[in-house]
């Protein structure tokens, strides 16, 4: 007993503990300047990125034609605000999103349902893998496949909606993933509860599963969303590029706000008003994806369950 | 609304493994029956044969019969979805529907089935929340979420769930172990007055408990590691816990093991 007594001061002796305790501060303050340091360094390219973009895009932005007029009357030279309107891109954007989630976000939130629900074995391991293989398949392709099918195959016209189809397949893997992680975090205790109420398998997942998990499976089909409205290849190849506003998915070309940037950024360097109008769809995009993102946040936050 | 469970000469398995073996018992409508024995004795696999909530978990399968007044809950054509709307089950942590408010969760069993009618469904809702001895608490927010209530009402508003389909039979898996002391004190209160109606089955861990709520109890254990659980013995609760005839289960009630 005496021994313990004397030994149990012996850590807090006077000459080891500011020593030990300035070097624990000094390696702490570092590790913290550190951290502070990359979190900087992270943060430059954003800022740059979004300082050029909206500095230089948000005038042709603010100009009422930019979102109702297309391009129509546009020459070589002697342009005017009338024909710098990007009406044409805006409207193809949004609608080929549109159509893409239209497909894919049922077709994803399925595949990720069987994924979770229903899959075992054999089956379910090779979708998962499909689903993997589809993730890591260049945009390109995609579009090329499309191409291939539609032109080559079956002799049939390109149509805008065809570019919507290349998108499918990069939207579809995106948001089963997505689905998928938000179908696993909900507790297998509620399925439970609601199989031993007597409540068949179908309807626990429709009334009791997907309400418990929407807003994560929503925030997931707008990063989907915002992943698609942002792809140029497909549209590229696909699509091709008008200047004229169209508004059937089923006929012509269709112009979109990457397209349009392709287009243009050729004549930058000799053309102010080319320059403008890349600047300006550069911010549209921008902008219109985080307001697609903050209204889907918003949705998200008012379906979420409250506790 | 009480009916008796007659289980012969079950085995359950999940996949190649044999988890609980030949268990045989009677469990008397209108009464409670608890389960007790050390953890991984398979007392919980075994209560969810009863309403075949095992088939849930992937290769969960049973050999041997359960009755319910000698209606087969095995027999083939029995819908198990049919089967656990006979033989309600509350769990051991309280797991109310998130999305739903008190009233939704209380009528969640009638409303996924389709019943529609604002007659019946309000009824159905006073009356299972009373039961539950949870209405005077809630009467008043009936709207609000249903994960707003503390554990041990939550726990209540399982139980009004759990009854308000109106099963015979009424399994309880460790209802108490996730709540304090007062709200455990009030689900066992509860487990004596539903008896009255239902046939309850409660799995425990806490002997005292099992000591006060039960009208008979079974004891389950390993016969050794990584062998099947099986039962031991099952008689009154008071003969259990007086006079066993096993010592293994003497051994387990005055605390020498598990």
């Amino acid at each position: 007993m005496s021994t313990l007594l004397r030994a149990a001061p012996a850590p807090r002796t006077t000459a080891l503990a500011p020593g030990r305790s300035r070097g624990r501060t000094l390696r702490s303050s570092a590790a913290t300047a550190l951290i502070w340091l990359a979190f900087a360094i992270a943060l430059v390219p954003l800022v740059w990125i979004m300082w050029t973009v909206l500095s230089r895009g948000l005038p042709s932005m603010l100009h009422l034609t930019w979102w109702n007029k297309d391009q129509s009357g546009v020459g070589p030279a002697g342009f005017d605000h009338q024909v710098r309107g990007a009406r044409h891109a805006i409207v193809g954007t949004l609608l080929m999103a549109a159509l893409t989630s239209l497909i894919a976000v049922p077709i994803a939130i399925l595949t990720a349902i069987y994924l979770v629900e229903y899959g075992r074995g054999r089956i379910a391991r090779i979708v998962s893998f499909m689903v993997d293989i589809l993730s890591g398949v260049p945009s390109i392709v995609a579009a090329l496949f499309i191409y291939a099918v539609w032109v080559t195959t079956f002799k049939l016209t390109l149509v805008p909606a065809c570019a919507s189809l290349a998108l499918v397949l990069l939207m579809i893997p995106v948001v089963t993933r997505s689905a998928e992680e938000m179908l696993r975090l909900v507790p297998n205790e509620l399925r439970e509860a609601a199989y031993a109420l007597g409540v068949p398998k179908w309807k626990t997942i429709l009334r009791v599963v997907l309400p418990s998990c929407m807003s994560g499976i929503v925030t997931g089909g707008l990063l989907g969303f915002a992943r698609v409205a942002g792809e140029t290849a497909p549209l590229l190849l696909v699509a091709s590029y008008t200047q004229f506003l169209n508004q059937n998915m089923f006929s012509g070309s269709m112009a979109a706000l990457p397209t349009l940037i392709n287009t243009n950024v050729q004549f930058m360097s000799s053309d102010p008003i080319s320059a403008d109008r890349v600047w300006g769809a550069a911010c549209t995009l921008i902008v219109l994806v985080l307001a697609i993102n903050l209204a889907g946040r918003l949705l998200g936050h008012l379906t979420r369950v409250k506790s | 609304m009480s009916k008796r469970v007659d289980v012969s000469d079950l085995h359950v398995y999940y996949g190649d493994f044999k988890a609980v073996e030949d268990v045989t018992m009677t469990i008397a409508p209108r009464s409670v029956t608890a389960f007790i024995g050390p953890s991984g004795c398979g007392k919980s696999t075994f209560l969810r044969t009863l309403n075949r909530m095992h088939e849930v978990t992937p290769g969960g399968r049973v050999e041997g019969t359960v009755t319910l007044d000698s209606e087969d809950l095995y027999a083939p054509g029995v819908d198990p979805v049919a089967v656990r709307r006979t033989i309600g089950m509350v769990f051991q942590r309280p797991n109310p529907f998130p999305t739903m408010s008190i009233r939704n969760n209380v009528l969640a069993g009638l409303r996924l089935n389709g019943v529609k009618e604002k007659a019946t469904l309000d009824e159905t809702m006073e009356r299972s929340l009373r039961a539950a001895n949870l209405w005077e608490e809630v009467k008043d927010r009936l709207g609000k979420p249903g994960v707003s209530l503390s554990g041990g009402q939550q726990q209540r508003l399982c139980i009004a769930r759990a009854i308000a389909v109106e099963p015979q039979v009424l399994l309880m898996d460790e209802p108490c172990s996730a709540l304090d002391p007062i709200s455990t004190l009030a689900i066992e209160d509860l487990i004596g007055r539903l008896k009255a109606d239902y046939t309850v089955v409660v799995v425990t861990h806490n002997m005292q408990q099992a000591a006060r709520v039960s009208d008979s109890t079974a004891f389950f254990n390993l016969a050794a590691t990584g062998k099947p659980g099986r039962l031991v013995e099952m008689n009154d609760t008071a003969t259990i816990f007086s006079t066993p005839s096993q010592r293994v289960t003497e051994d387990y009630i005055s605390g020498r093991f598990g």
